[in-house]
């Protein structure tokens, strides 16, 4: 690929387009492209719904007490430092004097109080609420049983300084206070517009750009706020973030030049990408991991621990990493992906030698009652893709010289995940990509009673280990038990770990101020076009 | 003619009634609801969605709810876009799909027309055969293939056009997704347009027209092509309701704004109210189409009166 495709010089008939098109961005102007996977639901914090695509958008207008560097690492945003009580649950934020609004406003405390009420506010029924949860009361204030005023949160000092105080310590709360549902809400737009605070024409955000442009489905841009106390370090005038959905379409407009940035490429391009554009191509590890759920339910084969260990010996990871997923999976033999941070990455004990774990796990299954008579049959559940089919049909065969006969059944996302939730099924698909850079956040996963524990897995001695971690302030101590507690579920064979995530990205090799991280997030407001 | 409209007009309610009723249930039934997910919610929160949007409520008590908004001209709020109502949705995206969908009927019945009529005309010489294996060519390659080929070749390779985006219905942005969008119809069209052509040309009447010694063209221009575009017309009421609808193929593969997504996307989201709009949405349309075409037929064909 030339370079003159990926430079920002569109071809005459298509530059008149844009600047009719995005008549709010002068010409000449350096905006940042991005096609994103799907569109924002809303840029009321409290009604997004969860896609990843969303986050790039409201991290580039709004701006938390805390903020990140392009590598992911937490910066002061809003507040300029802060000060957690010894006992871990009181923090005070000391917000900083030049905050505001893009309408001139200045962001204060308030801001941020009214903020996380709106979103535990019942009435405003937000499936993210439960992210704010280890701040004291938060939940009983979500389910309306206590009134808003009693949420932990203050605002004090003139509107300069904010408290909060927790339920019980969070080792990670500073991590999840990058996340959106920690952004503050302008106060003031919603008492005068109450709902329609949201819409384009009364809107002010406090992040490095603001929204000024929305046609559904297709595109939406955003402004350099001047009134961003780093502005004159911002480099770009705005970014446009072109919804797309057809992946292999992406791949077009960034090889035409029309994006800068194309997150989550299609795997199955991975080779043909590294040959052709191998300057524009990337990939890097990600905080997720792609694993099948064994049923502990009554009644499924799965819930003989000689079963599944003899199901996840004989899982050829790298198989599935290399030669299905043609390297843009990476094997894992854990839940908490490597990169997490204040973690070792764990791995189960299976061994090397394909021979002995065949052998092995064929004694286990024999043991267990299993044989050319009696048959092993699973039911195997995953939601429609291409990926997941492949890699089900991978698994099921790598389970057959064992004599297991694997019926495979998929389902649309939506039944997917609510025939799960419901037991139907002896293994299933399912993955999970962290809310924040914690191991916790991965291995409630397996807590008793947690709504996404969809094999209903439960173990006292690890739910004892979960406690106790939760309840741990020194971090390295916390480590020790998050990590003893997963090597348990390991060795219990809990579930079976496939594969970690990867983050796909096609990136203009002409910007600096993107880097990959493990959370896939990139702030725009470190972007720069090199010329 | 008069009353015959509006006879048809006051029959399309209770069809709509009934479209409307057995699309409200059909929905509801199917497995899983709008706030399921790769992420189980926490009950509470789950109970906060419920009754935000009224999902709690008894399913008879919903429908006479929603048909109540409905008569007020109200389709609800999106359950997945929030900040946009379905009608703020359907009124941003249908002017899309009907300038893309409009414009590709539009060259569908210039380019199908005359190559339909040249192959009749010209049976079983080079010219019927390269026309209508093309048009067999043009129906078998879905427009999923052709789609990403134009964008690759046009956009890609060439640089020519844009690869997708939509600019605001730019002009180099419409050329790909219209000529994509058209080619299928082109050949129906091509096929149709020569086989009535074929057989109106076997008829007396055109024996007589002949008899009497009329030329060949006045034949043709005058007597044959007006019947012969009959069953062409009756395609076209429905294709058309269809394809300004849009269609949910080409806007994804050229990121194109319309309202075709909006009926995969609702139903897959279970979107509810979304479905529902498009639904009611389609529905109108397809009635109203059905409509001009019959109307049409009579300006076509003296046999056909809506007099009574």
């Amino acid at each position: 690929m030339s370079s003159s495709l990926l430079s920002r010089r569109l071809f005459p008939l298509s530059a008149l387009a844009i600047a009719i098109g995005a008549a709010s961005a002068p010409a000449g102007a350096d905006m940042l492209n991005i096609g994103v996977q799907g569109e924002l639901a809303s840029f009321d914090t409290s009604q997004v719904s969860g896609g990843v695509w969303e986050s790039q958008v409201l991290m580039d207008v709004y701006e938390g007490l805390v903020t990140q560097s392009p590598a992911g690492e937490l910066l002061p945003g809003m507040a300029t430092e802060w000060e957690i009580s010894d006992d871990g649950t009181t923090y005070t934020f000391h917000l900083r004097d030049d905050a505001k609004w893009s309408d001139g406003e200045p962001v204060t405390a308030e801001d941020f109080v009214f903020g996380w009420q709106h979103l535990l506010k019942p009435e405003n029924a937000s499936k993210y609420a439960y992210m704010l949860y280890p701040v004291k009361n938060a939940e009983a204030v979500n389910t309306g049983e206590k009134p808003l005023d009693t949420l932990g949160v203050e605002a004090t000092d003139d509107g300069k300084t904010f408290t909060v105080t927790l339920d019980h310590p969070t080792p990670y709360f500073l991590q999840l206070l990058t996340h959106y549902t920690a952004y503050p809400v302008p106060k003031h737009l919603v008492d005068e517009y109450g709902r329609d605070w949201v819409k384009l024409d009364h809107i002010a955000t406090n992040g490095a750009f603001h929204p000024v442009d929305w046609v559904s489905q297709s595109r939406i841009s955003v402004e350099k706020s001047s009134t961003y106390y780093d502005a004159d370090e911002v480099s770009l005038d705005g970014v446009n973030y072109y919804t797309v959905e057809d992946r292999n379409a992406g791949i077009s407009r960034f090889r035409a030049g029309e994006l800068d940035v194309l997150s989550d490429y299609p795997s199955s391009r991975y080779q043909w990408l590294t040959e052709n554009l191998p300057d524009a191509t990337h990939m890097s590890p990600m905080l997720g991991s792609y694993y099948y759920v064994f049923n502990h339910r009554d009644g499924h084969p799965t819930t003989d621990a000689r079963v599944r260990e003899a199901l996840n010996l004989v899982i050829r990871r790298n198989v599935l990493s290399q030669q299905i997923m043609a390297g843009s999976f990476k094997a894992s033999t854990a839940m908490v992906p490597p990169g997490t941070s204040h973690y070792d990455a764990q791995q189960m004990d299976i061994g090397d030698d394909m021979d002995a774990r065949l052998e092995k796990a064929r004694t286990l299954l024999e043991d267990a009652g299993y044989g050319p008579d009696n048959p092993l049959n699973l039911r195997l559940r995953y939601n429609t893709s291409d990926e997941h089919k492949k890699i089900a049909i991978a698994v099921a065969a790598m389970w057959k010289p064992l004599g297991v006969n694997v019926q495979m059944i998929n389902s649309e996302a939506t039944v997917h995940y609510q025939t799960i939730a419901e037991g139907d099924f002896d293994v299933a698909r399912a993955g999970w990509i962290a809310d924040y850079n914690d191991a916790e956040n991965f291995l409630t996963l397996l807590h008793t009673g947690v709504g996404n524990n969809y094999g209903a897995y439960s173990n006292e001695e690890y739910d004892a280990l979960m406690d106790q971690a939760a309840q741990t302030l020194d971090l390295d101590d916390r480590q020790a038990l998050l990590e003893q507690a997963e090597n348990l579920a390991l060795d219990d064979n809990a579930f079976a770990p496939m594969l970690t995530y990867v983050t796909r990205n096609l990136v203009n090799p002409n910007i600096t101020g993107w880097e990959d991280n493990v959370e896939d997030d990139h702030p725009s407001r470190w972007v720069e076009f090199q010329d | 003619m008069l009353i015959y409209t509006l006879k048809r007009l006051l029959q399309a309610i209770p069809t709509l009634l009934i479209v409307i009723t057995i699309s409200f249930f059909l929905m509801r039934v199917a497995p899983g609801g709008p706030f399921d997910g790769e992420r189980q919610l926490p009950p509470e929160i789950e109970a906060n969605l419920m009754a935000a949007y009224h999902l709690d409520e008894p399913l008879p008590m919903q429908y006479l709810r929603y048909m109540g908004n409905l008569l007020q001209g109200d389709f609800g709020p999106s359950f997945k876009y929030k900040d946009f109502t379905v009608t703020e949705l359907i009124a941003q995206g249908f002017p899309v799909s009907l300038e893309i969908g409009g414009l590709a009927i539009l060259l569908a019945l210039i380019v199908g027309l005359p190559l339909g009529i040249a192959a009749a005309l010209k049976r079983n010489s080079t010219v019927d055969y390269v026309v209508m294996g093309t048009a067999l060519t043009g129906i078998a390659v879905p427009n999923f293939v052709l789609a990403p080929i134009f964008a690759l070749v046009f956009g890609v390779l060439l640089g020519w056009l844009p690869a997708g985006g939509w600019n605001g219905g730019a002009l180099p942005n419409l050329v790909l997704p219209v000529v994509a969008l058209s080619i299928q119809q082109i050949a129906y069209i091509a096929r149709m347009m020569r086989a009535s052509m074929i057989e109106v040309l076997g008829s007396h009447f055109i024996r007589t027209a002949r008899a009497k010694g009329l030329s060949e063209s006045e034949v043709i221009w005058r007597h044959a092509i007006r019947p012969a575009l009959l069953p062409v017309m009756s395609y076209l009421g429905p294709a058309i309701a269809g394809i300004v609808t849009g269609s949910v193929v080409i806007e994804q593969i050229f990121g194109i704004p319309g309202i075709g997504r909006y009926f995969v996307q609702g139903a897959l989201n279970r979107d509810y109210t979304l479905v529902m709009g498009t639904v009611v949405f389609y529905g109108i349309l397809i009635v109203v189409m059905n409509l001009i075409v019959d109307l049409l037929y009579s300006a076509l064909d003296p046999q056909i009166r809506y007099d009574d």
